[in-house]
């Protein structure tokens, strides 16, 4: 059976995008093996599998690469598809639901990103994006206990893994999420109660101490 | 019967891709078309975190963001399936139109809003990388007529489109993008995926979309 063939999942310790795909992989029970990549110095394995970006996360299932981390928790929820359902099975909500996470892409990272690198204006403006992109999310989140409605779902793991960056963000930004979101804070908590949430993300300090030092190294005058 | 309004520009490369989907599924809807300069209200009542179009209504409910609406499209309506049933050639053709979407949109907007020499040849530059990355990494080594095999799939309707766009820049700004030199594979590709019947029906007149490139640069740049 083409899902009992192996899995090993590429990826980095801090990247959101690579905590996306190890809940999935988790939330479905799947054993993989796991490679940790040094994103300073890419393996031929990356570069052999991820030709075009050279980025992770890749998951490598029977020697076929899937690359994007988006695609890679659909690929998982639809080969395990009988294992707890990520994605809903209607439509619409579907749609819904890749809508937002897809979101979470293209507002909630960018921002953040520049939450933590620009200082000045430049970083208040950031910030201001960010807090505005996590409203909208609560917004739809409305009164549910997850994204998915009553199970954890696809924009859950979406969204997820950048909790552990949000100490980071408030530091570097001088701001507290949950004085803004606080019902964005609640789910959060909520989903650290999931072992495959718990077990994924970063430690919130550890990430900060690599991002001052990626910043040290890498960005600062 | 299903009530389907679909609300876009019909020169936006993403309307298009909608509306292909729509055509080659032979399934009716109204097209609302919305004036760049002066949305509609329903347009932002739709996509309020967006405030733009293309936008699905299905019997009064929205789905917006073109890659999204034309899979909810191909879910519901399976006649002439779009994506791959077996699970890694949908991840693979999705990778393709996530490339689509990332990568040459942002460039070719560039080029379209371009005001001088220097910024038209940063974004061409910009565009070639992409394209020479399709051409090489996607055509290299493959000798089917479309991505889907004998018929087109989801990645021609996020290519296609994008394409049309660029020879319509390539008329209205004088500048030469692409090349038969250069991207012999994608523009092999393009000439068959136009021919498509339904394709060569739905794509909007070259013409007629110069011409309104040319107006909202006009617009945008004070000059043309």
């Amino acid at each position: 059976m083409v899902e009992e063939a192996k899995v090993l999942l590429l990826g980095s310790r801090f990247s959101m995008f690579g905590m996306r795909a190890k809940i999935a992989l988790a939330e479905k029970g799947i054993k993989y093996e796991y490679m940790e990549e040094d994103l300073t110095n890419k393996s031929p394995l990356l570069q052999e599998m991820n030709p075009i970006h050279k980025k992770i996360p890749v998951l490598i299932h029977d020697g076929r690469p899937i690359c994007e981390s988006l695609i890679i928790v659909e690929y998982i929820d639809m080969v395990w598809h009988s294992n707890y359902p990520l994605l809903p099975s209607d439509s619409y909500h579907k749609a819904q639901a890749r809508f937002w996470a897809d979101f979470v892409d293209q507002k909630v990272y960018h921002a953040s990103k520049r939450v933590w690198i620009s200082e000045g204006d430049e970083q208040e403006v950031a910030k201001k994006d960010f807090l505005q992109s996590l409203k909208q999310l609560e917004w739809f989140l409305g009164d549910k206990p997850y994204f998915g409605g009553d199970t954890f779902g696809f924009v859950d793991v979406a969204l997820i893994p950048f909790y552990c960056w949000f100490y980071t963000y408030e530091t570097f930004g001088n701001f507290k999420v949950e004085e803004v979101c606080p019902k964005l804070i609640s789910w959060a908590k909520r989903c650290m109660q999931k072992e495959s949430v718990s077990e994924t993300l970063a430690d919130g300090n550890d990430v900060y101490e690599a991002v001052v030092d990626y910043k040290k190294k890498f960005i600062s005058n | 019967m299903a009530d389907i309004k679909l609300h876009g520009f019909w020169y936006s490369p993403f309307t298009v891709k909608v509306k292909l989907t729509l055509e080659l599924k032979g399934i009716p809807y109204e097209n609302i078309e919305e004036d760049r300069l002066n949305m509609s209200a329903q347009v932002f009542q739709y996509n309020p975190v967006y405030k733009r179009v293309p936008v699905l209504v299905h019997d009064g409910k929205p789905i917006c963001e073109s890659t999204i609406i034309v899979e909810y499209i191909d879910q519901i309506w399976p006649y002439y399936p779009l994506l791959p049933t077996d699970s890694y050639e949908r991840a693979l053709a999705r990778f393709w139109v996530k490339y689509a979407d990332d990568m040459p949109v942002p460039a070719i907007g560039s080029l379209a809003q371009s005001s001088n020499d220097e910024e038209q040849e940063k974004a061409i530059e910009k565009i070639w990388e992409h394209l020479r990355v399709i051409e090489d990494q996607r055509f290299n080594n493959n000798v089917k007529k479309f991505f889907g095999g004998d018929t087109i799939n989801i990645v021609e309707i996020a290519f296609g489109p994008l394409v049309r766009f660029i020879k319509v820049l390539e008329e209205a700004l004088e500048v030469k993008v692409l090349g038969d030199e250069k991207f012999p594979h994608l523009q092999s590709w393009y000439n068959n995926f136009k021919d498509v019947p339904v394709i060569k029906e739905n794509l909007p007149d070259q013409n007629k979309m110069v011409a309104v490139i040319k107006f909202y640069r006009e617009k945008l740049l004070g000059s043309s």
